[in-house]
């Protein structure tokens, strides 16, 4: 008989291996892609596409898709900021819509975590779509780890 | 109620009520997050679609041209959502001048135990 290990609870975090294996699901539909990170940060691009309108009278994206992308953009800086990868599920999430996105432009959404508790993971943000001083979406939230982040 | 291409994106349709629609996601690879999950973008997605679904009907029943811009939602997280059709419906708490409150909530076995809901507050502009 072989011993049975059980799998790591956490292993190392490269964002680039992993945006460049996560084609499938949500974020392959969105196209949601890396455009880079710091210690605590990561930066990542919703591309315009028309199947995301929410308005068609003015051809603005949905909100949905903004959401998807913060949501990814937050937990990616949450794992940088522990330099490892922990399963953790969204809490909840708060987004405050500053003003609609251009239609044609792909919307850049920076999520960084500014605090790690036991459990709780807290994430803050901002989208904009070409001008980081002109953001189109605030975002605040928190995730929670059900094994703990430490 | 007419549905924008996003929704479409997300496979939502739509069962009428009398106070507000019903919109159903199924599970399908177009909402998956974690293998076996659905992802909460969708889900923000699918609740948000629901809280707008019943403020248009509410406005429609007053009659009147108007526009509505979404001012902020706050999504709460309850359940994994699992491999299996979801639910979701808005109800709209207070319908002002300027301002509609709107929750929604998302379910898929059980309405009375939600998966998530949502919060939203909306501009008219009328």
């Amino acid at each position: 008989m072989s011993a049975v290990t059980d799998p790591p609870r956490s292993w190392p975090f490269d964002p680039t291996r992993f945006f460049a294996a996560r084609a499938a699901g949500h974020g392959g539909l969105l196209g949601i892609g890396y455009r880079d990170h710091g210690p605590d940060w990561a930066e990542l691009e919703l591309p315009y596409d028309p199947r995301l309108i929410g308005d068609v009278e003015r051809g603005v994206l949905a909100s949905g898709p903004i959401l998807a992308l913060m949501d990814m953009a937050t937990s990616v800086g949450v794992w940088l900021r522990l330099s490892s990868f922990h399963p953790h599920a969204t809490l909840d999430l708060r987004i405050d819509y500053l003003r609609p996105a251009t239609a044609g432009r792909s919307v850049i959404g920076r999520g960084e975590c500014y605090r790690i508790t036991r459990s709780i993971a807290f994430v803050r943000g901002q989208a904009h779509d070409g001008d980081p001083a002109d953001p189109i979406a605030h975002v605040a939230g928190t995730f929670m780890a059900p094994e703990g982040y430490r | 109620m007419k549905l924008p291409p996003y929704a479409e994106a997300l496979g939502l349709s739509v069962e009428p009520g009398p106070e507000a629609p019903v919109l159903v996601m199924p599970f399908g690879n177009e909402v998956l997050g974690r293998p076996g999950f659905l992802h909460g973008g969708a889900l923000g997605g699918l609740l948000e679609m629901a809280a707008i679904g019943a403020l248009n009907q509410m406005l429609e029943g007053e009659g009147g041209e108007c526009r509505v811009k979404p001012v902020n939602v706050t999504v709460d997280y309850m359940r994994g959502g699992r491999d299996k059709t979801t639910r979701a419906r808005g109800s709209v708490t207070r319908l002002g001048n300027r301002i509609a409150n709107v929750e929604a909530i998302a379910w898929q076995d059980d309405e009375a135990r939600p998966i998530a809901a949502a919060r939203m507050n909306y501009l008219i502009l009328r």
